[in-house]
C-alpha cells in the first residue's frame, strides 16, 4: 500500500496539491470529534498508555522532574501528553488542571497548508488531519504552520509525527484509543453535533456548580476543531498549560503559502520569456563592425611602434 | 555583421577576468542554479518533479543547505574581491537613466562607464543583499540541525523571507544570465578571461582606458629599463 492510510478514496484535502483529491467515498460520513472534559480528568494518563499501546510507540524512560508531567513535551513517540496545572484561583484556592494535550485536528490545518510535499498531510471527510509519513520530507514546515505546536519531527528517521486520532480504528468503527482506556469518561467520542451536545449538558452543569466561566474550546479562528475541551474557565485558556486564547494561523504562514507564491512562480516564468523575447525583437548586443576595424589598426600600429626599438636593439 | 568579441590573433586583448575570478564565478553560478532547482520544488508544488534531479524529495530537502553553505562561502569571496568595481559612480546613474537605450541596443548614445557597468552593479547589490539573508533565513529553518533551536515565531519569519528573498534572487539571476546570453563577448569573457579591444572600448570604455594607460605605463617601464641596462652595459 505503499503506506498509504487506509481510506484513500475520502480525501478531502491534501498537502501541496491544487487538483481535487479521491473523495468520492464522503457521502454520508458525518465530521467526528473527540471531546476532552477537563473537568472529568483525574489525570491518571491512562490515555497516554492506551495511545503508546496501540500505536505501538515506546517513548524513553524519562525522570521525574518535580511534577507529574512525564513526558514533559509531545515528542516524536509520544502522541499525546498530560499537562498538569496548579492553578491559584481568584479565591485563593488551589486549582488542578489536568490537560490532555494532542493535535487538535483543526477544520483549517495550519501543518496541511504549510506542508511542501504532495500527500505527506491529509484531511478525510471526516475531519481528522493525518500524517502519510511515507511522503514526509522532514522539513519541519508542518511545525511552523500549527498554530498549537503539536506536531514533532523524529531524530530517527527525520518525520513528522502527531496524534492521528486514531484514523485506523475510526476507519473501521472503532473509538480512538484514548477514549477507551477512559475510566471517567473524561474522553468521549461520536460525532461533532452529538459531542457539541453533550459538551453543552457538561458546561451547564458546570455553570450550576458555581464554574461561571465554564465553557466549550472548539476555536473559531481555525474553522473549529475536531478535538474540543470543555474547560472549566473557558475565558482563560491559557492557564490551561498555555492553550492558546485565539488560534489562527499565523499571517506570517499565509502571508508564505497563500496566493503570493504560485503569482511569484509566474513572474519567474514569465522573467525568462521576457529574455526570449527581448532577444527575438530588440536582438543581442554587438560590438559593431567599424568600431572594431579601427581598434585593431590601432593596434596593429602600436604593435609596430613597440617593435622597432627592439629590433634595433645590438 | 558580427564584430570578432572574442580576442583573436591580431587583437589579444584584455585580461577581464583573472583564472581565480572565473573559477570563483562558476562555482557560485553552478551552486546558486543547483539550489535553485532543489529550493523551488519546495517553493511551490509546480516545480515538484524538480525534486527528481537530486535523489528524491528527502534528498532534494537534505543537499539544499549543503549546497547553500557552500555557496555563501564562495560568495563571500567574491563579495570582497569585486567590492570596488562594483561601487556606483555618477555615470552609472546616468547610464540606469538610459535603460531604454541600453534595451535597445542604441549604445552609442550611452554614457562611457567603468569595468562592471550600472547593471551589473546592480546585480552584485541585489545578491550582496539577497545571499546574507537567504544564509541567515535558511539556517533558521534547517532541520533536524538548528531549527528547533529557534523561537517559532522567528522560524515562521524566516521561511517567509527565504521564500521572498530567493524570489528577488531567482528574478536577479534570470536578468543576469540573459545579459549573457544577450551581449555578445560577455559570456566567453566570464568563460575564457579575456576582451578583445574594441569590445572593452565599445562597452566599457573607462575601463578600456584605464587599462591602456597602465599597458603604456608598463611599456615605459620596460623601455626605461632597457636604457638603463644598455648604459651600464656601455659604461
Amino acid at each position: 500500500m505503499r503506506g498509504e492510510q487506509i481510506n484513500s478514496q475520502n480525501i478531502i484535502a491534501r498537502s501541496a496539491t491544487s487538483v481535487p483529491s479521491p473523495h468520492r467515498r464522503s457521502g454520508g460520513v458525518e465530521a467526528v470529534t473527540k471531546l476532552i472534559d477537563v473537568s472529568r480528568c483525574i489525570g491518571c494518563k491512562a490515555c497516554q498508555v492506551a495511545c503508546s499501546e496501540w500505536n505501538d510507540l515506546r517513548d524513553e524512560v524519562g525522570e521525574c522532574v518535580g511534577e507529574y508531567d512525564n513526558p514533559t513535551d509531545l515528542t516524536p513517540d509520544s502522541w499525546q501528553v498530560m499537562r498538569f496545572n496548579e492553578h491559584e484561583n481568584e479565591q485563593g484556592n488551589l486549582e488542578w488542571l489536568i490537560r490532555k494535550d494532542n493535535c487538535m485536528h483543526c477544520a483549517e490545518p495550519g501543518c496541511l497548508e504549510a506542508c511542501p510535499a504532495p500527500g505527506a498531510i491529509v484531511q478525510y471527510a471526516n475531519g481528522i488531519v493525518d500524517f502519510n509519513s511515507e511522503h514526509c520530507i522532514g522539513c519541519g514546515y508542518c511545525v511552523a504552520g500549527c498554530p498549537f505546536d503539536v506536531p514533532r519531527i523524529s531524530k530517527k528517521d527525520s518525520k513528522a509525527y502527531k496524534c492521528t486520532l486514531c484514523s485506523d480504528r475510526v476507519s473501521h468503527g472503532l473509538e480512538p484509543a484514548c477514549v477507551k482506556s477512559c475510566p471517567t469518561g473524561s474522553i468521549m467520542f461520536g460525532t461533532k453535533e452529538d459531542m457539541l451536545d453533550l459538551a453543552e449538558t457538561r458546561t451547564d452543569f458546570l455553570k450550576g456548580r458555581g464554574y461561571e466561566n465554564a465553557g466549550i474550546y472548539d476555536p473559531q479562528g481555525v474553522g473549529g476543531t475536531h478535538v474540543i475541551y470543555v474547560l472549566q474557565h473557558a475565558d482563560k485558556p491559557e492557564i490551561y498549560s498555555g492553550l492558546p486564547k485565539d488560534p489562527r494561523i499565523s499571517p506570517l504562514v499565509d502571508g508564505w503559502k497563500g496566493i503570493t507564491k504560485p503569482l511569484a512562480s509566474v513572474a519567474i516564468g514569465l522573467a525568462a520569456f521576457a529574455g526570449f523575447f527581448h532577444y527575438v525583437t530588440a536582438g543581442p548586443k554587438e560590438t559593431p563592425e567599424e568600431e572594431e576595424e579601427t581598434q585593431e589598426n590601432e593596434v596593429l600600429a602600436g604593435e609596430e611602434r613597440d617593435q622597432e626599438p627592439e629590433e634595433k636593439r645590438p | 555583421m558580427r564584430a570578432p568579441n572574442p580576442p583573436s590573433k591580431r587583437d589579444p586583448g584584455i585580461l577581464r577576468y583573472g583564472a581565480f575570478s572565473r573559477i570563483n564565478h562558476w562555482l557560485i553560478a553552478i551552486s546558486f542554479v543547483m539550489l535553485v532547482l532543489s529550493g523551488l520544488p519546495l517553493f511551490h508544488p509546480f516545480f515538484w518533479s524538480l525534486t527528481g534531479l537530486f535523489g528524491g524529495p528527502t534528498m532534494t530537502r537534505i543537499l539544499h543547505p549543503y549546497i547553500g553553505l557552500f555557496m555563501a562561502l564562495f560568495f563571500v569571496i567574491m563579495a570582497v574581491r569585486f567590492f570596488k568595481v562594483s561601487l556606483i559612480k555618477r555615470h552609472d546613474i546616468q547610464w540606469l537613466k538610459q535603460i531604454k537605450d541600453v534595451l535597445t541596443n542604441h549604445d552609442e548614445r550611452l554614457p562611457p562607464v567603468g569595468k562592471n557597468n550600472a547593471g551589473q552593479k546592480l546585480v552584485y547589490w541585489v545578491m550582496v543583499l539577497c545571499v546574507p539573508l537567504l544564509l541567515v533565513t535558511g539556517l533558521c529553518i534547517w532541520q533536524p540541525y538548528f531549527a528547533d533551536a529557534i523561537p517559532i515565531t522567528l522560524r515562521r519569519l524566516a521561511a517567509f523571507g527565504h521564500a521572498y528573498v530567493a524570489f528577488l534572487a531567482i528574478i536577479t539571476l534570470i536578468i543576469h544570465i540573459y545579459s549573457g546570453i544577450w551581449v555578445k563577448g560577455s559570456f566567453t569573457a566570464m568563460v575564457r578571461g579575456r576582451v578583445s579591444k574594441s569590445w572593452a572600448k565599445h562597452h566599457h570604455d573607462l575601463w578600456y582606458e584605464e587599462e591602456m594607460e597602465k599597458e603604456r605605463k608598463e611599456r615605459e617601464m620596460t623601455k626605461q629599463q632597457h636604457a638603463s641596462m644598455q648604459g651600464e652595459k656601455s659604461k
